[in-house]
């Protein structure tokens, strides 16, 4: 029987590295073939730039990309930071995994439902 | 960002909105095969007059450059906007070769587009750092909540950038706007059909009204 590794990381280890680092510690793990699960989820900033560093590590017949879903990020912040463009976005729980592994079969603003494919 | 510079941006913002803004850089983002370049092309044609912004395709990743079209002056019911717009290429996070292949390339020729295509993407996001406001066209007959479009959504909101959602080819029978209103509510959404010019007036009235 074949396994995956599933890795759940918690919102203190997040909070303790940097956007670069969060990225490459997703990146590196997920082209082990391991499903990540980011307790507290990435910046919108944050996602877009682990999409860009996706794009330059994607190669023929090796890596073809991410899986990865979100919800929709929480705006957080008084009225009159928001108004001053203060307010940060908040990433909530994410799930990122291999793209030839990870398929996403549902997905709404509360709930994503995922399979992984074990088999080749 | 420091107290000064947040109000110094919001100043900027508000007497823009007050004053009307001189010229808007908007960029048309979205998944492959939106309808991006069909609806850059509509724009064009409608605004200036010129040949098409670029090639349509059921191919995927068909834009693998962003193309920007400049000087454009969109009027609408009384509002007026001048703008620049950038059809960039479709955003994704996975590009797999073999996908190409299955539209009758070689593999040869797929595996270079997969390239171009991973390029582009990267192209899309280092122009998000240079716009005025986006408007994210989504295929009305798909699901709303892709990783694309939350991304997309995610950093205008964080930049307070304005954004239009375009729920794009209601002509097909199995399309459903009104699932994307239900998805992003606290977004305008205009529904259109670039391929056959449908609303297209709501739309430029939004865009004028919006970005201006």
């Amino acid at each position: 029987m074949r396994e995956v590794q599933m890795d759940l990381i918690s919102e203190e280890k997040l909070n303790r590295m940097t956007s670069m680092e969060k990225i490459r510690l997703i990146l590196d793990k997920v082209k082990t073939g391991r499903i990540v699960v980011l307790e507290s989820g990435l910046t919108p900033e944050e996602e877009v730039r682990l999409i860009e560093m996706t794009m330059t590590e994607i190669r023929v017949d090796e890596f073809s990309g991410i899986e990865i879903e979100s919800y929709p990020a929480k705006r957080e912040g008084s009225f009159v930071s928001r108004i001053l463009g203060r307010g940060s976005s908040k990433g909530r729980m994410t799930v990122i995994g291999p793209a030839n592994q990870l398929r996403t079969v549902e997905k709404d603003q509360y709930q994503i439902s995922t399979k992984v494919s074990v088999g080749d | 960002m420091g107290v000064f510079e947040s109000l110094r941006m919001s100043l900027g913002i508000w007497l823009s909105r007050i004053f009307g803004k001189k010229r808007a850089r908007i960029g048309i983002y979205g998944p492959p095969n939106a309808g991006k370049t069909t609806l850059a092309n509509r724009i064009v044609k409608d605004w200036s007059g010129d040949g098409t912004l670029g090639t349509v395709s059921p191919v995927p990743h068909e834009t693998r450059r962003a193309v920007r079209k400049e000087g454009l002056v969109i009027n609408a019911d009384g509002a007026s906007i001048h703008l620049d717009i950038v059809d960039t290429p479709g955003m994704a996070t996975k590009i797999d070769f073999r996908e190409f292949m299955a539209y009758g390339m070689s593999e040869e020729e797929a595996k270079r587009r997969a390239k171009e295509a991973t390029e582009g993407v990267i192209e899309a996001i280092k122009w998000l750092d240079d716009l005025d406001g986006v408007l994210l066209v989504m295929d009305s007959t798909e699901d709303p909540y892709t990783q694309v479009n939350v991304t997309v959504i995610g950093n205008m909101e964080a930049r307070n950038l304005p954004l239009l959602i375009v729920a794009n080819k209601i002509d097909l029978p199995n399309a459903a706007p009104s699932r994307i209103k239900a998805a992003f509510p606290q977004h305008p959404v205009v529904q259109i059909s670039a391929l056959e010019g449908k609303n297209l007036d709501e739309l430029y009235h939004a865009i004028a009204v919006h970005f201006g």
